[in-house]
């Protein structure tokens, strides 16, 4: 009997596009305001590439889009709808409302739905009205406006914080500028407590009608 | 009419337009690997000007391959460019950023290539071929002055890009980096200011004598690139190991 050793297929190993490079964005939105913020640590597995890399992104100064997930897809995400923008202000000379980019982002996440960007986005703005409006998306598109949100790797510990602070709110009540930037620093030094891919700083952007203002806070570095 | 034959059943999803389908495909038939690999490569910001380090090893497995193969690439005035990974990748990056040159340096206008642009470009070029699913499995790290500031990047195989004062990939990632950032830290607080060139170059020898210890894909012949506002070298440099003291380690035979 002829000895036949089944070596199977060749083995190679198999590329992995994707990444995932932890940080966290938290967001909330008021009466005349929006807070967004995020952290600033980029790593991969147990190596932190480095401790000051913002998440946030200005498309307007109406607008900040926050995102976390394969860095290198956020890179792409941002460049293109960044130069959407640009091309929208120039074709009708005013900038993209924060419902209009909304959607845009929707679309074109959903535009590469069998290859996703593995992006977890969190989009803030100011509407027509001065009000402050929130949406967040999943990676292939799907979009819902929000009043607030906490995703990224410690979304989970996060959200749920949130629901307890704010998910009773109603109209008569809503949350003081003062109020959600002490929930959304409360929020980051406790998820880096307990995630390894969330630390270092915070950074926060305020969108309010007069500009936006921003800052950073200390986290674990370790 | 005749009817076009559709295997429809709930579920499958063959007449959705396949976007990306090629490619998922290309990767079952090419295992995109690495043959000839290249390690760390260090890379440190000084007062006025960045430093990088990479050793001259190219090796083909746990085969200590080309022993003189620089990776250190000299772009223009005021950049350079190292890379780690696979060679053959490096050694196509590099011939299309030589095109780049020359093609700037005909047009004969005095302007040349800033490190963000290059550093950009790099990382779209990476980020293309990993979504084709045909990657370059390098990692580059891109040094040099851009408007009168130090700038020091990174790019990896999938694209991933990002800017720090200190960074290491490979094996340098984890026994390196923390050296890197002890000395920078060490310098901030005793006179709250960068490093010093010699500073920044003798830090990085430190890491690399470091890494030849520990790392079994390393070499003891390397290079140093520094760049400043007005200059822009490549040192050849030689470690002289000393492996006296591995006969004091005991209990291993």
């Amino acid at each position: 009997m002829d000895t036949v050793i089944d070596r199977g297929a060749p083995k190679a190993r198999n590329f992995e596009p994707y990444a995932s490079n932890g940080g966290s964005i938290v967001a909330i939105s008021g009466k005349d305001f929006v807070i967004v913020a995020s952290d600033t640590r980029l790593s991969e597995g147990y190596m932190i590439y480095t401790r000051k890399q913002s998440k946030l992104f200005q498309l307007s100064d109406k607008s900040v889009l926050g995102c976390t997930g394969c860095w290198c897809d956020t890179l792409s995400l941002t460049n293109i709808i960044q130069s959407q923008l640009k091309s929208y202000l120039h074709d009708h000379n005013t900038i993209m409302q924060p419902g209009s980019i909304a959607q845009l982002l929707s679309t074109l996440l959903y535009s590469r739905r069998f290859f996703p960007y593995y992006v977890y986005n969190v989009l803030a703005g100011l509407n027509e009205n001065g009000e402050g409006c929130l949406y967040s998306y999943d990676p292939v598109g799907h979009c819902e406006k929000v009043s607030y949100t906490a995703g990224g790797s410690s979304g989970v510990l996060m959200q749920p914080f949130l629901d307890s602070w704010l998910g009773k709110r109603t109209v008569d009540s809503p949350v003081s500028e003062e109020e959600a930037l002490n929930l959304v620093k409360d929020a980051f030094t406790a998820a880096g407590e307990r995630d390894i891919y969330t630390g270092d700083e915070v950074v926060y952007n305020i969108i309010k009608k007069d500009g936006i203002k921003s800052g950073v806070v200390q986290l674990r570095k370790d | 009419m005749e009817m076009k034959q559709h295997n429809w059943i709930p579920g499958n999803f063959k007449s959705v337009p396949d976007i990306g389908r090629s490619a998922q495909n290309d990767s079952v038939q090419h295992g995109w690997t690495p043959i000839t690999t290249t390690t760390s490569v260090l890379g440190v910001v000084f007062d006025n000007g960045v430093a990088l380090a990479a050793d001259t090893l190219t090796s083909y497995g746990s085969m200590a391959c080309f022993q003189n193969n620089p990776r250190i690439l000299t772009v223009n005035k005021n950049i350079i460019v190292a890379a780690s990974g696979e060679y053959s990748d490096f050694q196509f990056i590099r011939d299309a950023v030589e095109e780049k040159v020359r093609t700037e340096i005909s047009l004969n206008d005095g302007i040349s290539m800033k490190p963000k642009a290059l550093y950009t470009w790099l990382s779209r070029v990476l980020y293309n071929r990993r979504t084709k699913m045909k990657p370059l499995w390098s990692t580059f790290l891109v040094a040099g002055i851009q408007n009168d500031e130090p700038f020091l990047g990174q790019i990896d195989k999938l694209g991933t890009a990002f800017v720090d004062e200190q960074i290491a990939c490979g094996y340098g990632a984890y026994l390196a980096l923390p050296l890197l950032r002890k000395g920078i830290e060490e310098k901030r607080e005793k006179s709250n200011s960068k490093l010093t060139k010699e500073e920044a170059v003798d830090l990085l020898k430190k890491c690399m004598e470091v890494l030849y210890y520990r790392d079994a894909r390393s070499h003891d012949k390397y290079q140093i690139g520094v760049v400043t506002k007005d200059s822009v070298e490549v040192l050849d440099l030689a470690l002289k190991p000393t492996w006296e003291v591995a006969k004091l380690v005991q209990g291993y035979e």
